[in-house]
């Protein structure tokens, strides 16, 4: 019945569209506040930015349901408000915001996720010094993260993403007494920003092209046709269109941010941050970003795709993407570090939603990404609250049995495992999982990205199980007794656990609510949506695929209590490929050769060229003046000074020669005057008689 | 000396003379009032030449030649007068009239 219902755009803008703003500035205001107030006011801290980012949950509440009330009354909702920030002749920068579909989504989930680590981060930092400090940061965070959400102009996107990776930065080097901690925030930001860069051109690029920085402008933004078809005749080089091109840069950024290889890099290392930060920043929502900033160009993206429905840059992604997610996958394998773990599987995760993206479109690729943020955040909460438990121990091995002495951590914490793993039907990485399955099953290009993600499935599978099995089963081998966490950290575990199973009936292909939803289109609830060609064979492969992780990892390390000395199963049986794996790939080490050789070899070359070359010339120059100022002292002294001294001196000699005349003696006068006048008399008399 | 030449000339040599003698005595002598004397001597000198010339010139009825003189002869009165009262000061404050020795204002 509501297929008679045309999605027309809608016009005009409501008031939650105006004051859309209120949503990241509100927690911007109270990381503000939080940051001038004293450090012992800890429970002033952390109820401001509970406050403050619960606010901001009931605004994102109420413009979703302003979404969705349009949605079901057939229309596609995009509304914006749009301001001229600086004006230079005639070109300006405009900033904005857009509420759509895909912002409003968004919106829910950082605020709801980010309100419930707010609230775990009460429980879990309770004995940190710097609590206030802390609240103020992750006020902050949420603040800017939020402004990436809802920005309409590329331009204040950038801005607000710089200082998601500013407050990220903050946050991992939170114990900066560390000097693991100081090194991880540094290496986060630097390698963020190699994307960065690349990102900053596309959109200055992109800006130049368009001449504008909006996305949606009634027309006249970047991501709408007239802009799109300019881009697309462009030309740049190797035959890409300039939209291409663009694409590309933008998703080097995106890369960056979102950890895919190769810029996976820092992610792991992001793990010497308080825990709830891993689970909100590197885990939920800042990684995320990379994949909602490709969502949120799509268009562009997708501009001039040919009849297979792809583009370069979208084949880029796609592969990126699916690389990213077995190799990542693998190295989790070889993990100890039950946040280390969860990091490689969050990149491999992205990977997924950057596949799904390239091959399946937005609501794909997105839908993934908000089922991830639930459970990799539960997860994530989860290890806090295990490493919590196990006064502080990260090591897997020295974990173990903790089923039966954290309860509420042990279920939620499988809950998300399962979810992660893809555990059929009931879990929600399942349907999302499967949503970029089948896209990569119908990727016109390469059945490549199909295989290499199933098989990440399996290894999803193995590697969780393998966790699991170290952590909750057999016996406890950590020191003194492991304890269960307190109220303010298992109440939201149980909440997102609750979540991570409840978000897969938005995306069942019988109703495909979340991707009709994103495209504004009708949807209904029909179980003839599973009987789409290859769709049940497609599941049924991937419900094999993950009870086949599942129980060979349960078959390898399932209620074993290996001592932490003991070498691990896999070591023992292949002890080459383990290193490597458990080595990370040798990816740092790679980077440590290559990059940063060459980074040090450049400025000792610069530096030798700054003492050699450039102070040589400058020593040069200085010798040249010193002997010049040399020479001109001795001139000085010797032709100037002595051809003055000696006409001094003559003056001085002829004036005393003179002066003995003036000898104030009256009669030498006179007598001086008689001779004169005998003088004279005797010309005159000569003179006369001549 | 030639009796024909006009009897000018003899007092003409004269007073060359007296005015040699007096500008010897003013150029040579170290004391103040002899020296003063000198100069009296010269002034005479050129009083007997204004005398000498009135008498024997064109133009004897005039009387000229006399004003001149007795002028004269009362500026020199007045300038000795203020010449030794000066001499008279000096005398009494550096107990010496020697000329070499007045030099309290040489720079």
């Amino acid at each position: 019945m509501q297929e008679t219902i045309s999605f027309a755009p809608q016009l005009g803008q409501s008031t939650i569209a105006q004051w859309l703003w209120l949503i990241p500035a509100v927690p911007i205001l109270a990381s503000g506040v939080i940051a001038v107030s004293k450090q012992p006011r800890r429970k002033t801290a952390s109820a401001l930015a509970i406050g403050s980012l619960g606010f901001s949950l009931l605004l994102a509440l109420i413009a979703f349901a302003h979404v969705l009330s349009g949605w079901m009354n057939g229309e596609a909702v995009r509304e914006t408000a749009n301001f001229t920030w600086i004006q230079v002749g005639t070109s300006h920068v405009d900033l904005g915001w857009v509420l759509d579909p895909l912002s409003a989504v968004m919106l829910v989930m950082v605020t709801f996720v980010g309100l419930l680590i707010f609230i775990y981060s009460t429980g879990y930092m309770a004995h940190d010094e710097n609590y206030t400090r802390f609240f103020c940061f992750l006020s902050l965070f949420a603040g800017a993260m939020l402004g990436v959400v809802i920005a309409n102009s590329i331009l204040l996107l950038f801005m607000c993403w710089e200082l998601v990776g500013l407050t990220s930065y903050l946050l991992i080097g939170f114990w900066y007494q560390k000097p693991s901690a100081a090194a991880a925030a540094k290496k986060a930001f630097l390698t963020t920003r190699v994307g960065d860069v690349f990102f900053l051109l596309g959109i200055v690029w992109l800006f130049g092209q368009t001449g504008t920085l909006l996305f949606y402008n009634g027309g006249a933004g970047s991501m709408e046709s007239h802009a799109l078809l300019g881009l697309l005749l462009e030309r740049s080089a190797f035959g890409l269109s300039a939209a291409g091109a663009i694409g590309l840069l933008i998703f080097a950024g995106a890369a960056g941010k979102s950890g895919q290889f190769p810029l996976h890099v820092w992610l792991p290392d992001a793990m010497e941050g308080p825990t709830p930060v891993s689970a909100l920043i590197h885990a939920a929502t800042m990684v995320a970003a990379g994949v909602y900033l490709i969502a949120r160009v799509y268009p562009l993206m997708q501009a001039g795709a040919l009849a297979g429905g792809t583009t370069t840059a979208l084949t880029v992604v796609t592969w990126v993407g699916a690389f990213t997610a077995v190799f990542a996958a693998l190295i989790a394998v070889a993990q100890n570090d039950i946040k280390r773990i969860l990091a490689y599987s969050t990149v491999s995760q992205l990977g997924y939603m950057m596949a799904g993206l390239g091959m399946g479109g937005v609501a794909v690729g997105m839908f993934h990404l908000i089922t991830h943020a639930f459970f990799k955040a539960l997860l994530f909460m989860g290890a806090g609250s295990v490493i919590h438990g196990c006064h502080e121990e990260q090591d897997i091995r020295r974990m173990g049995g903790l089923k039966s002495t954290m309860r509420v951590t042990f279920l939620t914490y499988s809950t998300g495992m399962l979810a992660l793993c893809g555990f059929p039907l009931l879990f929600s990485g399942f349907w999302s999982k499967d949503g970029i399955l089948e896209a990569a099953q119908h990727f016109s290009l390469s059945k490549g990205p199909f295989y290499m993600l199933v098989f990440g499935a399996l290894l999803t599978a193995f590697y969780m199980t393998r966790q699991m099995s170290y952590v909750f089963f057999g016996n406890y081998r950590g020191h003194g007794h492991a304890h269960e966490s307190p109220k303010s950290m298992t109440m939201p575990l149980a909440i997102l656990a609750f979540f991570a199973i409840a978000l897969g009936a938005i995306g069942t292909p019988a109703w495909p609510w979340f991707r009709a939803f994103l495209e504004s289109k009708a949807v209904s609830f029909e179980w003839s949506g599973f009987s789409e060609p290859g769709l049940m064979a497609l599941m049924g492969t991937s419900t094999v695929v993950v009870l086949l992780g599942l129980s060979l990892g349960w078959w390898l390390y399932g209620n074993r209590s290996p001592r932490a000395d003991e070498p691990d199963v896999l070591e023992a049986a292949a002890p080459l490929p383990w290193k490597w794996l458990s080595d990370r790939l040798y990816v740092d080490e790679f980077y440590g050769l290559t990059v940063i050789a060459f980074y040090s070899w450049w400025a000792r070359v610069a530096d030798w060229f700054d003492r050699r070359v450039w102070g040589g010339i400058v020593a040069a120059v200085a010798w040249v003046f010193s002997w010049w100022a040399q020479l001109n002292r001795f001139l000085d002294a010797n032709v100037v000074d002595g051809s003055f001294d000696k006409g001094c001196e003559e003056l001085s000699t002829g004036g005393g020669l003179l002066s003995r005349v003036q000898s104030g003696r009256v009669q030498t006068y006179l007598r001086l005057l008689a001779l004169a006048v005998i003088v004279l008399a005797a010309i005159l008399i000569w003179s006369s008689r001549a | 000396m030639n009796p024909s030449v006009n009897p000018l000339t003899g007092y003409l040599l004269v007073a060359a003379l007296l005015f040699a003698i007096g500008l010897a005595g003013a150029l040579t002598r170290r004391n103040a009032i002899l020296v003063l004397i000198g100069i009296e001597l010269m002034l005479n000198a050129a009083n007997l030449n204004l005398i000498a010339f009135w008498r024997y010139g064109p133009h004897p009825e005039a009387l000229t030649g006399m004003m001149f003189a007795i002028f004269s002869i009362a500026v020199a009165a007045a300038e000795a007068a203020v010449g030794l009262g000066l001499v008279i000061q000096i005398h009494r404050h550096a107990k010496t009239t020697d000329l070499d020795a007045m030099n309290r204002m040489k720079g």
